[in-house]
């Protein structure tokens, strides 16, 4: 999975009848060091994730493995909203840290 | 499948129900001579690694089944710890501890 953080919501009212009632969250790739990716990616929300939160998304088949997305044509899904993370002990994201 | 080193640990309280209790570590991928590439990403952990432990990694849509919830959305898995590896592609075999 990679780190994202939520930027912008997709609205699509003519799209693939498969992808009815899903929510397609803007995502801003993030690396480890919580530095933009300058990478976009829409992905499908599985977690209820809001706006400027940091978020994990998974890419490629796995992101079928939902309830949502089960035999649907999704290839990135939003799977966990991150509370932290660190990296060799030293925390270089904090949720509330960031006012989220 | 590919070599890693776990960085740095991931905390999630709103995820996919199947990763409840399951670790998110950060990992980085290291090169033929065992060297850290920059590369990183977030993996599952089913097998309990530590800190700066070499692992093998498994990507895709099969990361899932080292899982014991195996329909789950998630992309990359910690399979194996690397005790010691021999390779003619590498200048000064490695021989890692194993934290625990």
């Amino acid at each position: 999975m990679q780190f994202g953080r939520v930027v912008g919501t997709v609205w699509a009212t003519q799209k693939d009848a498969k992808l009815e009632n899903l929510k397609f969250l803007l995502v801003e790739e993030l690396d480890a060091r919580n530095e933009s990716r300058d990478a976009f990616t829409v992905a499908i929300d599985a977690v209820g994730a809001g706006p400027g939160e940091t978020v994990l998304f998974a890419t490629g088949s796995a992101a079928r493995q939902t309830i949502q997305t089960d035999g649907r044509p999704a290839d990135a899904v939003i799977m966990a909203i991150v509370d932290s993370w660190d990296l060799d002990g030293d925390v270089v994201f904090r949720k509330d840290a960031e006012g989220d | 499948m590919f070599l890693a080193r776990v960085i740095g640990r991931v905390v999630s309280t709103r995820k996919l129900a199947g990763l409840e209790g399951v670790p998110l570590l950060v990992v980085e991928r290291v090169d033929d001579q065992l060297q850290p590439t920059g590369e990183t990403l977030v993996a599952v952990d089913g097998i309990g690694s530590g800190p700066d432990d070499l692992v093998m990694l498994e990507e895709g849509r099969e990361a899932a089944l080292s899982l014991e919830e195996t329909f789950v959305a998630v992309d990359a898995a910690i399979v194996g710890h690397v005790e010691q590896v021999a390779s003619t592609a590498i200048a000064n075999p490695a021989t890692t501890r194993r934290t625990r």
